[in-house]
């Protein structure tokens, strides 16, 4: 008997049962997670609070899930480290539980810098923004809530946005960098995401930072900036990012730097346990560096090359490459790829019509390309370009058709097309 | 499986596989009625690429056996039927074009537009979303090729004058 044990429950914990179970219908998966919900997307909170999504579509996969994969599941347990010379997972409580292969797949918790640590535990109206409890947190508050302010105005800030602004809330983001979405976007498709944040109603202050969250009691009633300006609000939401949750693996023998260190099985520096998702440092394949790249594809698809390689297949990682999609109502915007050309060689194409809300970057590297930015109606058929990415597909003889909005497959050769569009996939 | 291959060097770019698709995808099935009076116009999920005059080819989605889209779509409303067509559920998609994102034949689309029946998704009427009671609803989906699945032959390969389009199984 092989006991398969796997910490977490979203998508690269699902990723890898549902590979696993394609190599072994047999043995018995064990899932843990810290918290009490069914597998559902934490994508999906900020349309929760929006009311786009009701609590039933919250769920990532149907009612049955565990009972048809025999799964047995420990909800609601905190694990408290992983011994790997007994092959045992050390649950909160001192309960131990044995496996042969195991996969680490805790995803990311957010960051709170210490100076507003002390504000998010004594103050119920401080929250932050990944999981499900916060959006219900948030919920129960939103009767008392007028005033909030975001702190942070990268992808988890501008969700949380989004989502307080459908609530009909005055929102105010806070951001250390000069413009939002730093990290995803170059300045100029920044400004324009910015521009549209702000016609509707949302303020937003960059180039500055919260250094107190204030209150009364278990209350905050603002925070304090930089400048020493107060900004009155009801509710704080702490939205700097992410980290690999890797706390728990403290004083193990599982080699950690800022992510668990993966090779491209998705296995650990010990035999038979695995990591994947936001949790791991793996290989990005455009600067090949090992880096976490949280993203849901990537976490799925590593999640399920962790489970076929721990039941028996012999998957590989190729790698990926950050990317998202976000869109701030009527302001839709894809990245991908090296977003912030540094050192040689790098060679830009741009096509810029901020009025109208549209910005198209492709970001090229020996006649290849590494990167891109989409906004507004550029979105459209954005794929081609992480194709194009992916293969590493010189573009040279269609170079000068890349901007344009009907760029497509008839611009690149006979040979690609018949490759791409007239064979099996 | 049986998808529909572009035989490029047939193709006249008439596009009458869009408006077969648009068709089809209608709630009449009928061209003038889909056109004219369903608001808004249904999208064709297929597109046909040209420059005048040669090439022009119709892409639509390829059903891939290894589908990124469905590995990056967080709500599992792309999702892979028994018979192996990938098919979005329009009840879960939220359309926050992940699987454009992802798609590498860039087939799938936007379908946007402003639902004038607020609770056309079923939404609860918390005091958090009470808002929706007075606005009209923004629907987001994600549209693309589901072969056709009321007919044997889907309809676009029925509709290609010059049989620019096939259906059937490659390896």
């Amino acid at each position: 008997m092989v006991k398969y044990l796997i910490i977490g429950n979203s998508a690269a914990a699902i990723g890898a049962v549902e590979a696993i179970k394609r190599n072994d219908k047999v043995n018995p998966v064990t899932m843990i997670s810290d918290e009490p919900h069914h597998v559902y997307s934490r994508p999906l909170i900020s349309y929760l609070l929006a009311g786009q999504v009701t609590k039933d579509r919250m769920y990532y996969r149907g009612e049955s899930f565990y009972r048809d994969n025999n799964i047995e599941t420990i909800f609601n347990k905190r694990v408290a480290g992983v011994d790997a010379r007994k092959s045992q997972v050390i649950l909160e409580g001192r309960e131990k539980i044995k496996y042969d292969r195991l996969l680490i797949a805790t995803g990311g918790i957010p960051f709170v810098p210490p100076l507003l640590g002390e504000g998010i535990k004594k103050k119920k109206n401080v929250c932050t923004f990944t999981k499900w409890s916060d959006a219900e947190d948030i919920m129960k508050l939103s009767r008392k809530i007028k005033r909030a302010v975001v702190i942070g105005a990268g992808m988890i800030g501008v969700k949380a946005v989004e989502g307080l602004y459908a609530m009909g809330i005055d929102v105010t983001v806070v951001e250390l960098a000069p413009e939002v979405l730093s990290r995803a976007l170059d300045m100029d498709a920044s400004k324009i995401v910015q521009k549209g944040m702000e016609d509707k109603g949302v303020k937003i202050i960059t180039n500055n930072e919260v250094v107190k969250i204030m209150g009364r009691g278990g209350l905050t009633t603002g925070v304090i900036l930089r400048n020493k300006k107060m900004i009155q609000c009801e509710l704080v939401i702490i939205a700097i990012g992410v980290m690999p949750n890797v706390g728990f693996l403290k004083g193990s023998t599982i080699k950690v730097n800022r992510g668990i260190l993966v090779d491209e099985r998705m296995e650990t520096n010990i035999k038979g346990v695995y990591a994947a998702g936001d949790v791991t440092e793996a290989l990005n394949m455009l600067t090949l560096e090992k880096m976490p790249i949280p993203i849901w594809p990537l976490a799925y698809q590593q999640g399920s090359i962790a489970g076929d390689n721990m039941s028996g297949g012999a998957s590989i990682y190729k790698g990926g490459f950050p990317m998202n999609s976000i869109e701030f109502p009527g302001v839709p915007t894809i990245s991908m790829g090296i977003v912030d050309p540094r050192g040689d060689g790098f060679e830009s194409l741009i096509k810029n019509d901020a009025v109208n809300r549209n910005y198209k970057r492709i970001i090229l590297k020996n006649e290849k390309v590494v990167g891109a930015i989409l906004v507004g109606d550029h979105i459209d058929r954005a794929g081609i370009l992480t194709g194009l990415i992916k293969e590493g597909i010189p573009v040279t003889q269609f170079k000068n058709k890349l901007l344009d909005r009907d760029f497509g497959f008839v611009h690149m050769s006979r040979e690609h097309r018949r490759e791409k569009l007239e064979k099996a996939v | 499986m049986k998808i529909v291959y572009p035989k490029e060097e047939a193709c006249m770019a008439c596009r009458l596989c869009e408006v077969a698709c648009i068709t089809e995808h209608s709630k009449s099935k009928d061209a003038i009625k889909a056109y004219k009076k369903q608001k808004p116009t249904p999208l064709s999920r297929t597109l046909v690429e040209e420059i005048f005059p040669t090439p022009s080819v119709s892409v639509m989605c390829r059903h891939c056996s290894d589908a990124p889209c469905i590995e990056a779509c967080f709500t599992s409303a792309m999702h892979r039927k028994p018979d192996g067509r990938v098919i979005v559920d329009d009840d879960k998609c939220v359309g926050c074009w992940m699987c454009i994102m992802v798609c590498p034949f860039g087939v799938i689309k936007r379908n946007q537009y402003t639902s004038i029946e607020p609770g056309l998704m079923g939404l609860e009427r918390s005091p958090q979303n009470s808002k929706l009671k007075t606005q009209n609803l923004k629907i987001k989906l994600s549209s693309k090729c589901d072969l056709c699945p009321d007919r044997s032959i889907p309809a676009c390969v029925e509709a290609c004058p010059n049989r620019a389009l096939v259906y059937e199984e490659r390896n």
